[in-house]
């Protein structure tokens, strides 16, 4: 009998798996990882019915294609707005979906958003390194990059009802123009003109970035003290100003130390939400305080500790996909408990 | 001792910097060593993970569990209790080969710190080194104690990635690597041991505030250590202080 777990078809670069991140080793110099858009990634595992920081598969905008082996498996996409399609029949980009063997799941780069995640209802049958699946590149801990070929073996596989379904997450629908920070903690590292400068940006996303970091390029700013401080702690967000003066905000993948000044802090609440922007897109730094992020921070956990609406698919599909997939039973048990406010859209249709 | 009164900054909502100095001082290092012991063994809910860097210890804790006030206000009792000194947990012993190919930056270093490339040796093999912290990447340990004739300064322009295990040099430190990168600083040395090994207990293999010193090895102890830590055994030696 062939094992269990997902094939992967095609892959572009840096599609590898994240789970809540690594945690207790950041003094040792060992990255922490972890998702890009830690909301997104929260909200496809939610879906299929998983801790909300189980291992997921991170699609980078090299998009991704799988197939399941030795059974069907329940998947939930969420993330940008990537094209998702399943043997070609366009789904939402935020969908959970039951593939059959020998059906090919589609995640690729759409109309916006940088990253996409791909939950399974079931395990990643992986062995953790340092206590995490997280795959940080760099060091290799965790593993590398997912290559065409792989097999990510699957346990513990649960089915969930609606077998294909719309998932309603109007909480990742966050426009990324305006992004909040907190100043400091090396502010006073540069004058009042600087951090005016700061503000008033716009800034816009190199296309040198990463997961590691992203690179800003916009206004050059100036230090009042010089850009050499001796190396302290890094927090996921912290935009440091290097010698150069173009900003360089660290995301998931950052080391947990750095040697150049730290002018603000980008809050966790929009961490994600700056994760998702393309290189090229412009957006503002705005000040905020403690108090308004924490409450930022609690307005996430509540939105994703609420039951996830899902919106089943089946008028969508014509009559011989779904036969040819068997969803037909069962589907309106589903609908009942949907809002008409948040009925479907007629443009996702697929063909 | 007592641990005097820090500077709290934010980096976020979800971090606190607790600063000692804004020098690498073994006096602001062992305030932060001491607050980072007081406060782990505190188990204070929602502190989540702390990083105890040069001269500051970051603080990384869940604002919804653990209100700010309330962590500055524990940080404050920790340090008006008086203390003895702190003193190092261990002393390790850690071969280092600085002939060729290793040392590739020795004859650079020993003409920048204008003395000879014997004394280049000499002087970082006999220097006790203080481990201040790790960063940069998995294993990676800065040390502090660079005898103050090889305080030379960093290269211009990054050269390209070193060897793994490589020991280098730069701006009044020396550093124990794990990982190949490009660098500013310059590569005196490698070592046979391993600082980080996932398949060893223990993982990472020197604790902030140890001491360190290197013991000058030959091409042939070299190859012979590099056999054997590749087949996991340990090839440096520690002595426990305390």
């Amino acid at each position: 009998m062939t094992s269990v777990g997902l094939r992967v078809l095609s892959t572009g670069p840096g599609v590898t798996i994240q789970d809540g991140g690594r945690h207790g080793f950041l003094r040792f110099g060992v990255t922490e990882s972890g998702p890009m858009d830690p909301l997104a990634h929260k909200t496809a595992n939610r879906a299929v019915a998983v801790p909300y920081d189980s291992a997921a598969i991170e699609v980078s905008l090299g998009g991704v294609e799988l197939t399941p082996e030795g059974a069907a498996l329940t998947v939930a996409v969420a993330g940008g707005s990537f094209h998702v399609s399943l043997d070609g029949h366009i789904l939402p980009a935020a969908s959970l979906v039951r593939v059959g063997v020998n059906h090919k799941l589609t995640v690729r780069a759409g109309a916006s958003g940088a990253w996409c995640y791909i939950a399974v209802a079931g395990r990643f049958n992986l062995q953790p390194a340092l206590g995490s699946l997280s795959m940080h590149t760099r060091s290799l801990i965790g593993g590398s990059a997912l290559d065409v070929g792989a097999q990510i073996p699957v346990i513990d596989s649960q089915t969930i009802e609606p077998a294909t379904a719309e998932i309603v997450a109007p909480w990742l629908h966050r426009p990324g123009e305006m992004i909040r920070v907190i100043l400091g903690p090396q502010n006073d590292y540069f004058d009042s003109a600087q951090i005016t400068a700061f503000l008033n940006g716009p800034w816009t996303v190199s296309n040198r970035s990463d997961r590691m970091a992203y690179l800003l390029e916009g206004p050059k700013l100036a230090h009042a003290k010089g850009f050499n401080i001796v190396s302290d702690g890094t927090a996921a967000g912290s935009i440091q100003i290097p010698g150069e003066g173009n900003p360089i905000v660290l995301m998931a993948d950052r080391p947990p130390t750095g040697g150049y000044p730290k002018i603000a802090t980008v809050i966790s609440a929009d961490r994600g939400r700056l994760a998702q922007l393309r290189p090229g897109q412009k957006f503002h730094f705005e000040t905020t305080s403690i108090q308004d992020a924490i409450s930022a921070r609690r307005d996430e956990m509540n939105e994703l500790s609420k039951p996830i609406l899902l919106r089943p698919l089946v008028h969508s599909f014509p009559s011989e996909f779904l036969l040819s997939r068997n969803l037909v039973d069962g589907v309106t048990d589903g609908l009942a408990e949907f809002p008409e406010s948040t009925a479907r859209s007629p443009k996702h249709h697929p063909r | 001792m007592t641990i005097p009164t820090p500077r709290f900054l934010d980096a976020g909502e979800a971090a606190l910097v607790v600063e000692f100095g804004a020098i690498v001082d073994p006096l602001a290092n062992d305030y932060v060593l001491t607050l980072d012991e007081a406060l782990t063994s505190l188990a204070v809910l929602g502190v989540l993970e702390t990083v105890p860097t040069y001269r500051s210890l970051m603080i990384h804790y869940d604002p919804l569990v653990l209100d700010r006030e309330t962590l500055i206000a524990k940080i404050r009792t920790i340090e008006a209790r008086p203390r003895s000194p702190r003193r190092p947990k261990n002393c390790w012993t850690i071969p280092c080969c600085y002939e060729p190919p290793f040392g590739e930056d020795l004859s650079h270093i020993a003409e920048a710190a204008g003395v000879t490339q014997a004394q280049v040796v000499a002087l970082h093999s006999v220097a006790t080194f203080r481990a201040y912290m790790y960063g940069f990447a998995p294993g990676c340990c800065y040390l502090g104690g660079l005898p103050t004739e090889l305080a030379i300064s960093r290269r211009p322009i990054p050269r390209p990635p070193y060897a793994p295990n490589s020991i280098l040099v730069a701006g009044g430190l020396s550093l124990i690597s794990t990982f190949s990168m490009p660098t500013g600083w310059w590569v005196i040395g490698r070592t046979p041991v391993r600082m980080f090994s996932q398949v060893r207990d223990p993982i990472f293999l020197v604790q902030i505030g140890d001491l360190v010193r290197f013991k000058s090895i030959d091409k042939e102890e070299f190859d012979s250590f590099e056999q054997r830590s590749t087949s996991g055994e340990l090839v440096a030696e520690r002595e426990m202080l305390r």
